[in-house]
């Protein structure tokens, strides 16, 4: 006997169903990056005036401005870093707060609460850490020779960047290990504890590759953070600055549409920036997934 | 019957239109201490008169207040004031449409207006070719040099008026343990006022008042002459960089770290609640070597726009509010409460009579250097997507001081930057 494909009989209902979704989605995300898009080919005046579809102009400006350049490679080592950093001390908290036998309880709240810290505050608090006059990390830094000033040095501002977008993404990712880890049967940890002495070993064989799959996850969410919403940690700790040395490709958009008027620039930026966060969301599933057993 | 109802129906509507205040939505980008004081002149304003309503709404920075303008114009939901501070002048100026002159809504409103009431310093930079006003004089402001008392007592020196009298002081300073100098705002005062202050020609098209200016003119010896200067003072220990935040270089001033600060006039009410100190004030410094009759500086700050699509019971509403505005009470009391200098002669007049000056001296410095002689150059400058250009200028500043750059770089950098961004605007302008 062939097993014959049941089709259920329906009409429009499944769709009407699904409407409000497509109608949002739509509304705020299809019909923006068209418009987007469609910016991005024109070169019109702040007011919407006057407007003149100029092709790839745009882009080709962006292409040959050297500040762009800068501000790419700058995003992508400051998401590279942000990411690794944080998840890597994310996964060792989660791993020693799982083993821990008392207070566990106390010790999560304290690690994850810092999840509630909204980036402007966050960035806020930061402010007055590191300023130079006032600031206790600051002064903690130049009292130990090194001559901390993220207001004119790159590489400090970067430090200081890094430092805040990874204590503030470390919450995040230690709740979903914590999760994942806890998901791992006790029958398996026990048998491997027969098996292998060795910590490490134990962790590197059976509790990493059964935390691939919240590992990925975590990876794809951490880099579109540090994409997209360390804006606000960035608009207020550093502004780009120095010398444009902090600007992430994000901060520029907000330079150059909203601070400085400059449509058309600011559109072709987004629409770069939206390939290229699809890119790398596709390169993630094809190339990293693979290796992911759930 | 019918006919009484629908008579006091009709006085009724008569009685409530009459009684109704015209709503005037003035937008604004004064926080803080500055935002209490608009919201006071509105009230003062609210209450000399019941037609209209003046309702003002904090839109954050100057950028952010423009950006809101801009996106509200677009929708068709403009406010009906809008202030834009120096660097947005040439983007609502020279927008067809978008902004209505202020000597046209006054007129139109049957109210006095004379252009000459206002200080010579403030009438131009927000004026068109022929020197119409456009926008209305706000919160004026200029660049002016404060400096700490007892760190120049005990150095034994005055307070410098050029920049070689300060080349021969700075040491003396700096044997007391202080930086000598410090400013906030790189583009506003080495770039715009350097130009002005010493009447040099920083931009064509007569600094971009008489059309579309195509070619930025600050690679020149005089500004990479003075640029070296500040990494050779900066390298000796006598100019102290905190980077391009206002505040952090305030800050230096204020914790006495520095004992000169170059800031705003406008500065001045916020220096004297944070400042420990006995502390100064005295005209920007200039070079002799450039220009020895060096004239006055321009107006930094922001103008306020009558933004055009309004009724004109609405604009009569933005005429009576820029009347009264312009009183001399009205610009006295902004003056004393912020420090931004009064726009018109006769609250100047006002403020000398008051006795203001013989008990705050300091207060005065900024106003005598907008009235001191100008040249052909001094009168303001007017360049597209000037934003970005200033951001370049910050940027290679920046570069300059951690020794990545030379002037020489930094300025050809700048000078191609603002060079495309002026030939982009002009393109967008129809």
């Amino acid at each position: 006997m062939t097993a014959q494909k049941q089709k259920l009989p329906h009409g429009i209902t499944p769709y009407l169903f699904i409407l409000p979704q497509l109608v949002i989605i739509a509304v705020f995300f299809f019909w923006p990056a068209a418009q987007a898009v469609h910016m991005s080919f024109m070169l019109e005046d702040p007011w919407g005036l006057a407007s003149q579809f100029v092709g790839f102009e745009n882009y080709a400006l962006l292409f040959s401005d050297s500040s762009y350049g800068r501000s790419f490679i700058f995003t992508l080592v400051f998401s590279f870093l942000v990411s690794l950093i944080s998840l890597a001390l994310a996964l060792l908290l989660a791993v020693k707060a799982n083993s821990v036998l008392r207070a566990q309880k106390s010790y999560r709240v304290l690690l994850t609460w810092v999840y509630a810290v909204a980036p402007a505050v966050a960035g806020l608090g930061a402010y007055f850490i590191f300023n130079r006059q006032i600031g206790v990390l600051s002064q903690a830094f130049n009292d130990m020779g090194w001559a901390f000033n993220p207001e004119t040095d790159p590489f400090d501002a970067s430090f200081m960047l890094i430092l805040v977008a990874v204590w503030k993404q470390v919450p995040v990712n230690f709740i979903f290990f914590l999760a994942g880890l806890q998901s791992i049967p006790k029958s398996l940890q026990e048998a491997a504890q027969i098996d292998c002495q060795s910590d490490s070993k134990r962790f590197f064989t059976i509790t990493f590759p059964l935390l691939a799959p919240t590992s990925f996850f975590l990876l794809v969410i951490n880099l579109t953070y540090a994409f997209f919403e360390t804006f606000g940690l960035i608009d207020t700790l550093t502004q780009g600055r120095p010398a444009g040395a902090t600007t992430t490709l994000v901060y520029k958009v907000y330079q150059d549409g909203f601070l400085g008027a400059d449509l058309g620039s600011s559109s072709a930026q987004s629409v770069i920036l939206m390939i290229l966060v699809l890119v790398l969301t596709a390169i993630q599933f094809r190339f990293i997934e693979r290796r992911v057993h759930y | 019957m019918f006919k009484k109802l629908a008579t006091s129906a009709a006085v009724l509507f008569a009685a409530n239109t009459a009684l109704a205040e015209v709503e005037i939505q003035f937008w604004h980008a004064m926080g803080g201490a500055l935002g209490e004081t608009v919201n006071e002149i509105a009230g003062q304003f609210n209450n000399a008169q019941s037609d209209y309503k003046l309702v003002p709404v904090f839109k954050g920075s100057y950028e952010e207040t423009m950006t809101a303008g801009i996106s509200a114009f677009r929708a068709g939901e403009a406010p009906h004031i809008i202030q834009i501070f120096d660097a947005g002048a040439a983007t609502i100026i020279n927008a067809p449409g978008a902004a209505r002159s202020v000597e046209d809504v006054m007129a139109s409103a049957g109210l006095d207006f004379d252009r000459t009431d206002y200080i010579s310093g403030v009438r131009s930079f927000y004026a068109d070719a022929d020197g119409k006003m456009i926008g209305m004089p706000f919160n004026s402001s200029t660049p002016v040099l404060y400096y700490n008392k007892a760190h120049l007592n005990a150095a034994g020196v005055q307070p410098p008026a050029t920049w070689e009298e300060f080349e021969a002081i700075a040491n003396s300073l700096k044997d007391n343990g202080h930086i000598a100098l410090a400013q906030s705002h790189t583009p506003w005062i080495f770039f715009e006022n350097f130009h002005s202050r010493h009447n040099l020609q920083l931009a064509d098209a007569q600094n971009g008042f008489d059309g579309l200016p195509t070619e930025i003119m600050y690679n020149n010896d005089a500004l990479a002459m003075h640029l070296g200067k500040v990494k050779a003072w900066k390298d000796a220990g006598y100019y102290g960089y905190f980077g391009q935040s206002w505040d952090d270089n305030q800050d230096a001033f204020v914790k006495e770290e520095v004992s000169m600060w170059l800031g705003s006039s406008g500065s001045f009410g916020g220096l004297k609640q944070s400042a420990d100190f006995d502390f100064g004030t005295t005209f920007l410094p200039y070079w002799e070597s450039v220009n020895e009759n060096a004239g006055n500086t321009f107006i930094g700050g922001a103008a306020l726009f009558a933004m055009s699509g309004h009724s004109s019971e609405e604009e009569a509403g933005i005429a009576t509010f820029f009347d009264f505005l312009t009183q001399p009470e009205t610009q006295y009391f902004w003056h004393r409460e912020t420090g931004y200098v009064p726009v018109t002669n006769a609250a100047y007049e006002l403020a000398k009579t008051e006795g203001y000056y013989a008990e705050n001296p300091d207060a005065e410095v900024g106003v005598q250097q907008l009235s001191l002689p100008g040249g052909e150059w001094s009168k303001g400058y007017r360049l597209g997507f000037y934003v970005q250009t200033r951001e370049v200028i910050y940027r290679e500043m920046d570069k300059l001081m951690a020794g990545d750059t030379t002037p020489e770089r930094a300025l050809s950098e700048i000078e191609k930057a603002a060079n495309q961004n002026l030939a982009r605007f002009a393109r967008t302008v129809q």
